[in-house]
């Protein structure tokens, strides 16, 4: 007879202890509703550019379904190295210094798996994406969260870094713009932050995937900052600023050790990313500018939408500067961040993201993507009025009205 | 300015309030200046786009090719306006090339359609002929695609 094995006992404890993403669960939760309007999608609304579609599809009629270099299409990565160079200032070797990833999350974990040893500690800004810390957990690497709050506009201080340092310190991790709150660090900060890095000699691993979705002042590329190019490792792709989600396809740029270093492990597990993606991308990067412009003036005009919809239904929110993300906070309803989530879902078809998805710093918060049609912007603005509403009996509460002037005959609320 | 007229381009139902909120302008400066561009008709009037086949309603569309001969000190001018007078000629525009101006004619049959170009656009002094295209399918127009099934696909939450 053979004996019954207990598998989740084989399974490695460090998989095991890491839990499964909140967002995952409250997807499942969503998934099964009708009729709901969605501010919890953190992608584009926009489809990809038919430009770069109809590109890939000729590329695929021309037979271009091979492996590419490990590193990716020299073509590609040339095109990354002009862009950041023109954008930037900031140059890199095309041929040994940029690998081109399965999306940002690849070029991310790659980064991790070859700077971390078991016990290293890892600065990590929080609120942050959800994928920060497990994958630092799966290096043997400690996260040390550096806490940000509403009232500092969820920017990372270098107060905070220099603080969180110890002998063991080796990677400060940075997202800017950021998601989940859509808070930039403006450049004099970084240059402070930058400093620190330097005198204590960290590696910085910047994911600067939402940089062209900044809208107040400009965004900083951190390795263009003096004495910063060498120790940092950039993390940029194309999701965001050209609607390629789905795509799947990213880079890193840095110094040629972590490069060549990243590209043994990214040549055994992942041996190159789709030809088909490379191919869309550099379309993108060739001929994608404007379209990206227009898509970011697009997304800044809902930004706006959106803050003057929190100042009227009253939920205190620090302006986000950048990304597509607005982070309010809820805890005037009386309500945790999960239950916030749940019942605006069940009640008026509204999903939003619960803030602690992101961490226990985002407990007391939601998170709302504003890449959504202005109609469901408006729409879901005004269930989530009413739901809020119905919450809180303190303050003034206006009718949630985004310039509909209809909504009038309803009239403001009185101040209880 | 430029940016109000592209977000009303884009969608004419925007109230001036939101259009103040997202350009972060004042309300009345929007209301101002949309009056001014009426007032001048840089903004010409608004419509909505109609996909008439889909409520089943037959109508007809024909654009045509228009030869015209020139006049003296007004060129095409005057048989042009002419011809823009009639209610079921939707569009009139002068173009290069081979003829002089195209015209677009919206009916409610082809017989309608035909008795127009034949009995009062070819009739018309200085119009030497015309050329006569019917419309069987319209895929994109005004800059939108009918029916291009590009609806949200994305999943109702992600990272």
């Amino acid at each position: 007879m053979t004996k019954q094995s207990n598998w989740l006992d084989r399974i490695n404890p460090t998989v095991r202890s890491i839990q499964p993403s909140g967002i995952r669960r409250f997807f499942d939760l969503v998934a099964e509703m009708k009729g709901v309007v969605s501010l919890g999608v953190g992608e584009p609304d926009f489809v990809t550019p038919w430009h770069i579609r109809e590109a890939c599809v000729y590329s695929l009629e021309k037979g271009y379904t091979m492996y590419t270099s490990n590193h990716g299409l020299l073509e590609l990565r040339e095109e990354i190295a002009r862009d950041l160079s023109s954008s930037y200032r900031v140059s890199y070797n095309p041929r040994e210094e940029i690998l081109i990833t399965v999306g940002v999350s690849e070029a991310f974990d790659l980064a991790m798996r070859t700077v971390l040893c078991p016990g290293d500690e890892v600065l990590i800004p929080a609120p942050s994406y959800v994928s920060y810390a497990p994958v630092t957990l799966m290096t043997g690497a400690v996260p040390v969260y550096l806490s940000t709050s509403m009232e500092s506009g969820f920017q990372v201080s270098p107060e905070m870094v220099e603080k969180a340092i110890t002998p063991q310190t080796k990677v400060l991790l940075l997202c800017n713009p950021n998601n989940p709150t859509g808070s930039t660090i403006d450049r004099k900060r970084l240059l402070e932050i930058a400093e620190i890095a330097r005198a204590h000699d960290l590696i910085v691993v910047s994911d600067e995937i939402y940089g062209r979705l900044t809208y107040v002042g400009e965004h900083t590329c951190i390795p263009s900052l003096p004495g910063m190019r060498d120790r940092t490792i950039l993390l940029n792709g194309f999701s965001k600023s050209h609607a390629m989600t789905g795509w799947r396809i990213g880079y890193a740029a840095g110094h040629p050790d972590f490069i060549s270093a990243m590209t043994k492990i990214h040549q055994y597990t992942m041996l190159c990313a789709p030809i088909t993606a490379q191919v869309a991308a550099l379309e993108a990067l060739k001929n994608g500018k404007s379209g990206m412009h227009k898509m970011v003036e697009h997304y800044n005009h809902r930004r706006r939408l959106v803050m003057q919809a929190f100042r009227e239904i009253g939920l205190p929110c620090s302006e986000p500067r950048g990304a597509f993300y607005a982070f309010p906070e809820i805890r005037s309803t009386g309500l945790s961040s999960e239950d916030f989530a749940q019942q605006l879902l069940k009640e008026e078809k509204v999903a939003v993201v619960p803030g602690n998805a992101f961490g226990e710093q985002g407990e007391g918060f939601i998170r709302c993507s504003y890449a959504a049609s202005v109609d469901d912007l408006t729409e879901a603005f005004r269930r989530m009025n009413s739901f809020v509403k119905r919450r809180v009996n303190k303050g003034k509460i206006l009718t949630f009205s985004f310039g509909k002037n209809e909504s009038k005959k309803e009239g403001i609320c009185q101040t209880v | 300015m430029k940016e109000i007229l592209e977000l009303l381009e884009n969608d004419a139902r925007l109230t001036p309030k939101t259009i103040a909120v997202m350009l972060n302008k004042k309300e009345e400066e929007v209301e101002q200046a949309i009056k001014e561009l009426e007032e001048r008709k840089v903004i010409v009037g608004y419509q909505t786009l109609v996909d008439w086949e889909k409520v089943g309603e037959e109508k007809v569309s024909a654009i045509i090719e228009v030869k015209i001969t020139p006049q003296r000190d007004i060129g095409y001018d005057a048989v042009a306006m002419r011809i823009c007078r009639f209610p079921e000629v939707k569009t009139v525009r002068l173009m290069s090339g081979a003829y002089d101006l195209i015209v677009v004619i919206e009916g409610q049959t082809m017989r309608e359609v035909a008795t127009f170009v034949t009995q009062k656009l070819a009739s018309i002094e200085h119009v030497l002929s015309t050329a006569t295209h019917f419309v069987l399918k319209n895929y994109k127009y005004n800059g939108i695609i009918m029916d291009d099934g590009e609806e949200d696909r994305r999943l109702m939450v992600t990272p």
